[in-house]
């Protein structure tokens, strides 16, 4: 690098002093320092040109921002959270408020409930062997800018352990809430989960945005599945309307492993929702089901890529897009097929529905298959609501809000209805009518 | 011509429906060419005519279908413009369409569905929702009457519905809504005979003194089990004939083209 720009000097500046401050395990300071390094060399996606995976998010005003910290202990009742998230008593539940945890806002696990979640800001001083085993290792960095800049910075975040064999029999609902704030901060959310072997878990991560204001949330989630290990995932995005979000999730999944995935997604600024999973074990499955709303000038960005390295996998990739005003979403990525991973099953498909003739989505799954016994299909479909099926509904005296209400709720449906926790279904409903204004008008 | 307006004009009930010099088509190409049109409460009518003689049309002007554009002429429903209407407000008014082409709505359950409607047009009437349970039991009292099975709840609106089952459904729809007015879209196209009898005898528990049907048709054959007070035949955009059931039973034996011969030599004088 010939010259760092001044915002590059400032996160320089920012790492030195946070590694004075900071009492860390040998391995891990030259991880954050690689990392540091990485982030440096890169620079910011923008930075560089023909960049395929950045090709229609521009992160310009994100490389162009000098971020503070984040507010330092602002307060939040919980009855906050309760009203706009999912929320059962029973969930237990790790609350991380601007990057910190908040122990009074959370509820974790006793012992002998067969999983441990330890705040990350815990662990790091006295190090872990879990930890030093997996950190990074599924969101490698070598050439991902935002997957370094959070390594290298991450204070806090969620270590989340579930024994061989361990069946948790309540939900874990992890929850990193973006406060308000006089000028933009930056926080970086950070999530380990190992799942050990024949281990089953169901995981909740939102992401909830409660100022106007600008700031970046950077977040990586690494996943680990243990040989014949089920996790059943949901993934909340409610950033606020000038948010930046880049969240990075990582699953590595070992032989007979089984993910179930479910995303909800709402715009915001900038916001993009970054996934891979590698099947590296045969016999493995991975369903990823993903539904974005995006309204008003909001830009959201769907990249997720599904490796099949090893024979015997089978994915299922479906997201389906509302779009509305002059938002602009993405749905891309690759699934690989490698040589050698026969018998291979994987499909992909993303449709969207387009209420204003301003907004715009580019949908573009890929498949690259390097394997000749497989199975595999693609598709992409964008279309607006159909009239014919409006008239029908205004024809039955239903008004027009709530015949494209439900109209909307029936194209959303073949997503949501991948949701097994009912308490969740009902406010996903809930949350696609609110992320809608356009539907908000008629009772 | 056959004409009988005799028992018209002696008829003191409220008419329920009038059109006068209805122009109307899509995209500037008239189809319907001048349509007057009278119909009173406990009536039953049908409107018969070749393929492509603006009958579909009629009935998708009156329920307000936004494709097509009406050019002159006036509708009354009630006494009030129906024209001036949103196609959901007539419907709430108690105007009901029965689709030729019953359209699938994708994950749309057919329950919530029911619900909307049923809510809609109840709040409209000035009744309270129904609670859960007696929704529950009309409606599937409602599909028993129409043969259908309560499972059909459970699935989207009209999605893998047979030609038979959407048919049926829109009646099971007719009953439930409950409107005054029935316009029904060949409703009987493609039904073999027993599923033709059933949605008959559904188009039958609805008629009575305050409901009133205009029943559009290809074939005389439904009008052996509904039987109809006036017939009209509809050629090219306008009514070349009225009468009573005899009329469809000319036109079975004779028919349309003796019509439309006699419209156009009418027409040249």
């Amino acid at each position: 690098m010939t010259q760092a720009p001044p915002v590059y000097e400032t996160y320089a500046r920012r790492f030195r002093e946070l590694e004075a401050g900071r009492s860390e395990p040998d391995w891990l300071r030259e991880l954050r320092r690689e990392a540091l390094g990485r982030f440096l060399d890169l620079g910011f996606p923008t930075a560089r040109r023909g960049n395929e995976p950045w090709k229609y998010t521009d992160v310009g005003p994100v490389a162009r921002t000098v971020f503070g910290p984040p507010p330092a202990r602002p307060p939040l009742p919980l009855e906050r959270l309760r009203r706009t998230l999912p929320w059962r008593p029973t969930w237990r539940r790790a609350v991380f408020v601007g990057g910190r945890y908040r122990p009074e806002l959370s509820h974790l696990p006793a012992a002998g409930e067969e999983v441990t979640v330890l705040p990350l800001s815990r662990v790091l001083s006295q190090g872990d062997d879990l930890l030093e085993r997996h950190l990074a290792r599924y969101a490698t960095y070598q050439d991902d800018a935002f997957a370094a800049l959070n390594t290298a910075f991450f204070s806090d975040g969620a270590l989340v352990v579930v024994p061989d064999g361990a069946e948790p029999e309540r939900p874990l609902h992890l929850v990193f809430v973006s406060p308000e704030s006089e000028g933009p901060y930056v926080h970086y959310p950070r999530v380990l989960v190992v799942l050990g072997r024949q281990s089953r878990l169901c995981l909740v991560e939102s992401y909830l945005g409660l100022g106007d204001g600008p700031y970046l949330t950077s977040a990586v989630r690494e996943f680990y599945l243990g040989e014949g290990a089920a996790l059943e995932h949901y993934h909340l995005l409610l950033e606020g309307e000038a948010a930046y979000h880049v969240g990075q999730a990582r699953f590595y999944q070992e032989r007979d492993t089984s993910l179930r995935s479910v995303f909800f997604g709402r715009g915001c600024a900038i916001g993009r929702n970054d996934v891979r999973v590698d099947l590296d074990g045969p016999g493995s499955e991975a369903y990823l089901h993903g539904l974005y709303v995006t309204t008003g000038r909001q830009h959201l960005d769907n990249y997720i890529n599904i490796d099949h390295i090893k024979p015997h996998c089978t994915s299922r990739l479906f997201y389906r897009g509302v779009l509305d005003g002059e938002s602009h979403a993405i749905f891309g990525g690759t699934v690989y097929v490698r040589p050698g991973a026969q018998k291979t099953d994987a499909e992909q498909e993303d449709k969207n529905l387009l209420l204003s003739r301003e907004a715009e989505v580019d949908s573009k799954p890929a498949l690259e298959i390097y394997a000749d016994d497989v199975k595999c299909g693609h598709g992409a479909a964008a279309g607006a609501v159909a009239e014919e099926a409006l008239f029908y509904m205004l024809s039955r005296g239903i008004g027009p809000v709530l015949a494209q209400t439900l109209l909307i709720k029936g194209f959303a449906s073949s997503v949501l209805d991948e949701v097994r926790l009912p308490a969740l279904r009902t406010q996903l409903d809930r949350l696609l009518v609110d992320s809608l204004p356009r539907l908000r008008t008629e009772e | 011509m056959v004409r009988r307006e005799t028992d018209m004009a002696e008829n003191k009930r409220e008419p329920v429906l009038v059109l006068r010099g209805l122009r109307a088509g899509i995209g500037g190409v008239e189809i319907l060419r001048g349509v007057d049109l009278t119909v009173h409460l406990g009536e039953v009518h049908a409107i018969m005519g070749p393929n492509g003689s603006g009958k579909s049309t009629l009935v998708n002007v009156l329920a307000g279908k936004p494709d097509y554009e009406v050019y002159a002429g006036e509708v009354y429903y009630r006494g009030r413009d129906l024209l001036s209407m949103p196609p959901d407000e007539r419907a709430r008014e108690g105007v009901f369409l029965a689709f030729q082409y019953p359209v699938e709505l994708p994950g749309v359950r057919l329950r919530e569905f029911l619900r909307a409607a049923l809510d809609a047009v109840r709040e409209h009437r000035g009744l309270e929702k129904l609670a859960v349970r007696d929704f529950n039991r009309l409606v599937q009292e409602k599909l028993r009457e129409m043969g259908m099975d309560a499972e059909f709840l459970k699935r989207n609106v009209n999605e893998g519905f047979s030609g038979g089952e959407k048919k049926r459904h829109e009646i099971m729809q007719l009953l439930l809504l409950d409107p005054t007015l029935a316009l029904l879209d060949e409703t009987d196209s493609g039904l073999d005979i027993d599923a033709l009898k059933v949605v008959a005898q559904g188009i039958n528990r609805f008629r009575g003194p305050d409901k009133a049907v205009v029943l559009v048709t290809h074939y005389q054959r439904i009008l052996n089990y509904v039987q109809p007070d006036y017939v009209h035949v509809l050629i090219d955009g306008r009514i070349v004939a009225s009468g009573g059931r005899e009329l469809a039973q000319e036109l079975e034996a004779k028919g349309y083209e003796w019509l439309r011969q006699a419209a156009e030599a009418g027409r040249r004088d």
